[in-house]
């Protein structure tokens, strides 16, 4: 090391860096390698084994399809609210100014620390028995809990930042030139945002939906708090895996369990790769 | 670098309020939005933790003396804590190295390897449980190998572990990556001409620059392993006293009819989070005014 060091030599301590660099770049590939690749190859060795009749078996199950719906449905209410509401409060925490702005900012971020564990009993205590809100809904008869509400209720909190924390940099970075230009123009308000800002943070939106859509599409610990997991009812996909772990049935729980990675995966590729498409358009 | 001028060019005419065009219609536009996230976030995000909070403490420290003694309980939390200390330290030093490596290095790949630390935001945490009991469970054939030399991953610590490391991996990469972006490499370019060596100039030169990303990381992702309980419900075996982790034994105390009890373990396990993502907002925001 203290030759390599020596001004004198320079070609040693090109040669030095030289083999950090391979050894960093072996560390690196290694760790990704072992902990993230691994794993995926080992579930999906394990499904093709199983064999072609374990497929056939699983997808035609009734409570397996019920489930993929329930999965599908809750993902898309999920989406639609966190990305409406998503841009919306991106645009007040960007643009507007007021106090406890930052507040409000760490409050965006909370559900990122909050395990969704707590988020499952947070429902809980609001809508079940004895509960702040119980007598409201159950005396119009408006069932939340083990329900379909309570299910979408627990993913939104869960997905609020992504679209916030995506959407929020780009309109920083975009500035108001482009708005304030088209106002001066004529524009409203409202033209001014379909027309000036939605095409500038669309690929940031995108981005932040395809995070949320895969995050409530695998959302399981507050699920199963409120869902009561009832088969064929209020059982999600994940919750589908977490019954079939139980029940012993591995291949097809390994089997549905891979199909919702595979989704997510596609998703946020397909996604990844409009936005370096985009970047490239752009000529940056 | 160009994003950094433009920032520079924005920045002036964002501070100063000027009046819009359209006069108190806009005013009245902005105030509705603020109103709509106020409200939102406020029913969405703060209510449900307060009632939580409520419940855990109404009683002053009634129900979290009762929870703590319960079997299992202090150990529930030791073991979480520790488990998630683990994987802050392992992926604070590691997600540096591949934020360096992604960052610095051009080589066959790259692309593929950046695409790939992001695979734990897509993978659903109870996924990542289930291919660890495929992969090094004991029906499979790599658990059987290891079971024979004494080592055990699923339903022990180690397993614990390894699905919390896999969870959070991209959180440190992700935050150290743009402040490195932003460094000038011709500084380290300087430190090496001078004479330094590579692991001087990494720990002169660019690890300064760095640290605040790194801690803010790390922070974060002790936050999320703190809480995690997809990934390792599988894993662990949730055996009392030995494997159960504290978000699960909250789940047991739920579904017990504890709820005293499981919102006052709830609310510490949270107090823990909530001062760690504080504490990391206000080292991002400090960078960022560094600027």
């Amino acid at each position: 090391m203290s030759q390599a060091d020596a001004p004198g030599t320079p070609r040693g301590a090109i040669e030095c860096v030289r083999w950090a660099r391979i050894a960093l770049l072996a560390v690196a590939f290694g760790y990704v390698g072992i902990l993230l690749i691994a794993p995926l190859a080992g579930i999906a060795w394990t499904v093709v084994k199983g064999g072609f009749h374990v497929a056939t078996e699983t997808f035609r199950a009734p409570d397996v399809r019920h489930a993929y719906l329930l999965t599908g449905v809750i993902t898309v209410l999920t989406v639609v609210v966190t990305g409406l509401l998503g841009v919306v409060v991106a645009m007040v925490l960007v643009r507007d100014r007021f106090v406890g702005r930052r507040i409000v900012s760490a409050v965006v971020d909370l559900p990122l620390a909050v395990s969704p564990v707590i988020v499952g009993l947070a429902a809980v205590l609001l809508f079940g028995r004895g509960g702040w809100f119980q007598a409201l809904f159950a005396t119009r008869g408006i069932q939340i809990l083990f329900a379909l509400p309570s299910m979408v209720l627990v993913t939104i909190f869960i997905c609020i930042p992504f679209v916030v924390r995506e959407v929020g940099p780009v309109l920083q970075e975009l500035g108001t030139e482009e708005e304030d230009a088209a106002r001066t123009l004529g524009a409203s308000p409202v033209q001014t945002f379909f027309r000036v800002t939605l095409p500038n943070i669309r690929w940031g939106l995108l981005y932040g939906v395809a995070l949320s859509a895969a995050r409530a599409m695998g959302e399981i610990g507050a699920v199963l708090i409120v869902s009561g997991a009832l088969q064929g009812k209020t059982e999600t996909a994940t919750l589908y895996i977490f019954r079939a772990l139980e029940e012993r049935q591995d291949a097809s729980a390994y089997l549905v369990a891979l199909t919702l990675a595979g989704t997510s995966i596609v998703l946020l590729a397909a996604i990844e790769l409009f936005k370096r498409r985009r970047i490239k358009e752009m000529g940056r | 670098m160009s994003a950094g001028i433009q920032t520079e060019a924005i920045r002036p005419s964002q501070g100063v309020s000027r009046p819009t065009p359209t006069g108190s219609a806009a005013g009245l536009g902005r105030l509705g939005l603020r109103g709509i996230a106020l409200l939102y976030l406020g029913l969405m995000v703060l209510l449900p933790l307060t009632a939580v909070v409520v419940k855990g403490f109404g009683d002053g420290l009634a129900a979290l003396r009762s929870a703590l003694a319960a079997p299992g309980a202090v150990a529930a939390i030791r073991l979480t804590l520790l488990s998630s200390l683990g994987t802050a330290i392992i992926n604070g030093v590691l997600g540096t190295l591949l934020a360096y490596v992604l960052v610095r290095f051009r080589f066959p790949g790259r692309g593929l390897l950046s695409g790939i630390v992001d695979l734990p935001f897509a993978i659903p945490t109870l996924v990542t449980g289930v291919m660890l009991v495929a992969l090094y469970g004991p029906s499979s054939p790599v658990g059987r190998v290891l079971g024979r030399h004494g080592i055990h991953i699923v339903f022990a610590p180690l397993g614990i572990l390894l699905a919390l490391l896999f969870v959070t991996l991209p959180l440190v990469v992700r935050t150290v990556e743009p402040v490195l972006l932003e460094l000038d490499p011709a500084e380290e370019d300087a430190a090496r001409v001078l004479g330094a060596g590579a692991w001087t100039t990494f720990r002169r030169v660019v690890l300064p620059a760095i640290r605040p990303a790194i801690a803010a990381g790390a922070l974060l992702t002790f936050a999320r392993a703190l809480g995690e309980f997809g990934a390792v419900v599988i894993v662990s075996g949730n055996l009392t006293g030995q494997t159960l982790t504290a978000p699960v034994f909250i789940f047991q105390l739920t579904s017990q009819f504890r709820p005293e009890q499981a919102a006052a373990v709830a609310t510490l396990l949270f107090a823990i989070s909530f001062v760690l993502v504080l504490v990391t907002e206000r080292l991002v925001n400090r960078r960022e005014e560094a600027r």
